[in-house]
Parts: C-alpha cells; structure tokens; sequence
C-alpha cells in the first residue's frame, strides 16, 4: 500500500467520521432512564415503575414537523414493589399481559414551548385502548446526553386497567401519575 | 348487674363517665381489630382484603389516640380504689395478677397499635388515616425490616388478646362466682 493509498484512506475515514455523527442513529439510554407511576389506594399512595421499555427517536428542535418518537414498554416488566400485588398485575383485570404485552405511545406532533419545555401530542395505547394525550417535557442537554423528563396524567379507566370490582375509584383512584425521565443519545444540540 | 349488688355497696365508687365510655368503646374496637385482623390476612388480593387491611390501620391509629387520652386521663382522674369487701377476701397473688395484668394491658395498647404501624411504614405502605390525613413513616421503607416486624406485631396482638382474655373470666369470676359487685365500678348506673 503506498503513500497516496493509506491517505486517501484516511480521508475516506475521517470522512465517514464527520458524516456519521450527523446521521447517528438517536438512541434511549435505559440504564439512565426511568418511568414510574403513582396510584392512590385508598387514598395512600404506591409507587411503581416499568422495568423495560425502549423508543425510536427522532428528534431536531430545530426540525418538529419531522420529529418523531415511538415508544413502547414491555408490561410484563411492571413492579409496584410487593409481589403479592405485581403477581396480580398481568391478569386480565389488570394489564391482561398475555393479549396486549406492551404500551405504546405514538406521537404526531412536538411544539416548543421555550426554555427547553415541549408538548408532545400523539396516541398513547395501553391494553388496548387508544387515547390522544399531550405529553408535556422539559429537555436538557449535558454532554453527549439529553434527558427528556416529565409527568403525565392519565386516567386507569380510560385504559381499562382494573376492571369490575377493581373498577371502584374509592378502592384505587382513577388518576396516575407517570412520571418519566428518558436519556438519549444523539440529540442535536437543543437552541 | 343486678340490683342486689349496687344495693350491697351503696357506697361504691365508680369509674367516672369518660372513664366508661373509654373502657366500653376501646373494648369493642379492640375485638373488631383482632377479629378484622385475623381475618383479613386470609383474603385473597381483593377490594375487600385492601379495605379491610385499611380499616384495620385506621382504627389502629384511632386506638392509639383514644388509648393516649385514656392514660392522660386515668393519671389525672385517680381510679376508684377496689372496695374493702374485694380486697378482704383476694390473695396475694391474685392481688398481683390484677395489677401486672393492667399494665401488661396498657403497655400493649401501645406497642401492638406501633408495631403495627411501624410494619405498614417498613412495607413501604403509609399510613393515612381515614384516607385523607396522612401520617408520618416510623420507619424507613425496608422489606426485610418489614418481614422482622410483621410476626411480632401479631404475636403482641395474640398477648394482649390473651390478657383481655384473661380480665374478661376475672371480671366474670367477680360477677357471678364472688358476686362481689366489682364490675358494676365500670358500668353505668345508679351512683
């Protein structure tokens, strides 16, 4: 291999490596990311969380219109920390994890808020059921990491999640609050 | 109580009204909490089991409160002293009984309805009393402190119930063995 070989080479590469970066795949960073949830039974609050849950992103402040995520989480992996209680979440009462294994949030569209906070319109899919909902989040960047965090509020009944007698508000609220901390990988730089 | 006994110490001092209604009221929640208690660790995971389970606390920390008036109270209002005609005739050891039995009494007033307490907070479960006051942790969230806990506080239930048991067959003995009169101290009446 002569001189002129190994720099074209080089120049193929390096190209490759200024090129790459743009056109990196966005990517969750699961180990630094979390979802729970706060349910009230009986007016005391539970704590839970999903285990497992992956997205497509992908996301440019400065392109919305194409912006785009997909997210899904595996409902088998739901723990609210007591087994008795977790061993009754994939009944069909509950979650039904054998029929609809996992959640899925669509989005359809981002606006900018400022100061880093953005609404997230789309359908969010959980056994089942399909709603529109509005994700509010405030995105920071640190490094090579952003971290997209916010609360979401649902209603269980919506998604059917505690049928017939679990179906009892007084028992367990109709309100959840999921709380959501998502770390990304290759995000351009937010404004 | 028949008449007969009042009439045979006209004298006899009583316990006062707030005395009373303490003992009577304290005594009939004590045996719903021990007969919910027992009941409900049986239950599947239900609606009713979760309502029950916070029955059970809300009257547990109700007993506390009332179970700390009661003290206050006893140590301001001196209790009627046993009549003559009682203490003439008891033993010694019976004597004894009859105090040791009312401060093991008192004393697990105190501990079971903690315990238990402790053990919900341990659980990771706090405790909000009636559902909408809710009530600091005694413990910090830990399962294996809870585990610890959790067979202690029924085994002090089953003492304390042993020793209910145990004033109940003494105030029955007084009643209609030595027909002595002793329970009418702590019945409402003529005075």
């Amino acid at each position: 291999m002569n001189t002129r070989h190994v720099a074209s080479a080089l120049l193929v590469a390096s190209l490759a490596a200024i090129a790459l970066p743009a056109a990196a795949q966005q990517k969750l960073l699961p180990a630094q990311s979390s979802i729970a949830f706060e349910i009230k039974q009986m007016g005391v609050p539970v704590q839970g969380h999903f285990k497992k849950f992956d997205a497509q992103v992908n996301f440019a402040a400065t392109k919305l219109t194409s912006s785009k995520v997909n997210f899904t989480v595996d409902i088998a992996s739901t723990t609210l920390g007591a087994p008795e209680m977790d061993s009754e979440l994939p009944k069909a009462t509950w979650f039904n994890t054998a029929k609809f294994p996992q959640a899925q949030f669509t989005s359809s569209g981002f606006k900018a808020l400022g100061g880093g906070k953005y609404e997230v319109t789309g359908k969010l899919a959980i056994k089942g059921q399909s709603r529109d909902v509005t994700v509010p989040l405030t995105m920071t960047q640190a490094g090579a990491t952003t971290t997209a965090s916010g609360v979401l509020p649902i209603k269980r009944l919506a998604f059917k999640i505690g049928e017939g007698d679990w179906a009892d508000t007084s028992m367990v609220a109709d309100d959840v609050q999921v709380k959501f901390k998502l770390a990304l990988s290759g995000i351009p730089k937010l404004p | 109580m028949t008449p007969s006994s009042s009439e045979r110490t006209p004298q006899a001092t009583r316990y006062n009204t707030v005395a009373m209604v303490l003992h009577w009221l304290l005594a009939l929640v004590i045996l719903a909490m021990f007969g919910i208690g027992i009941y409900m660790t049986d239950l599947p995971f239900s609606p009713q089991r979760l309502k029950l389970y916070n029955w059970h606390k809300w009257a547990g920390v109700t007993f506390l409160a009332l179970t700390l008036l009661r003290l206050v109270w006893r140590m301001t209002h001196r209790p009627p002293a046993l009549p003559v005609a009682v203490t003439r005739t008891m033993p010694g050891w019976q004597h004894r009984a009859y105090h040791a039995t009312h401060h093991l009494m008192y004393l697990l007033f105190f501990a079971v309805p903690l315990v238990g307490w402790a053990y919900s907070s341990a659980a990771g479960f706090p405790v909000v009393w009636f559902g909408q006051i809710p009530l600091p942790d005694l413990l910090p969230v830990n399962k294996e402190v809870a585990e610890l806990i959790k067979p202690l506080h029924k085994l002090l239930a089953l003492a304390l119930m042993a020793l209910v048991g145990l004033h109940i067959a003494a105030a029955i003995k007084h009643q209609w063995v030595d027909r002595d009169g002793l329970l009418s101290r702590m019945l409402p009446g003529r005075g």
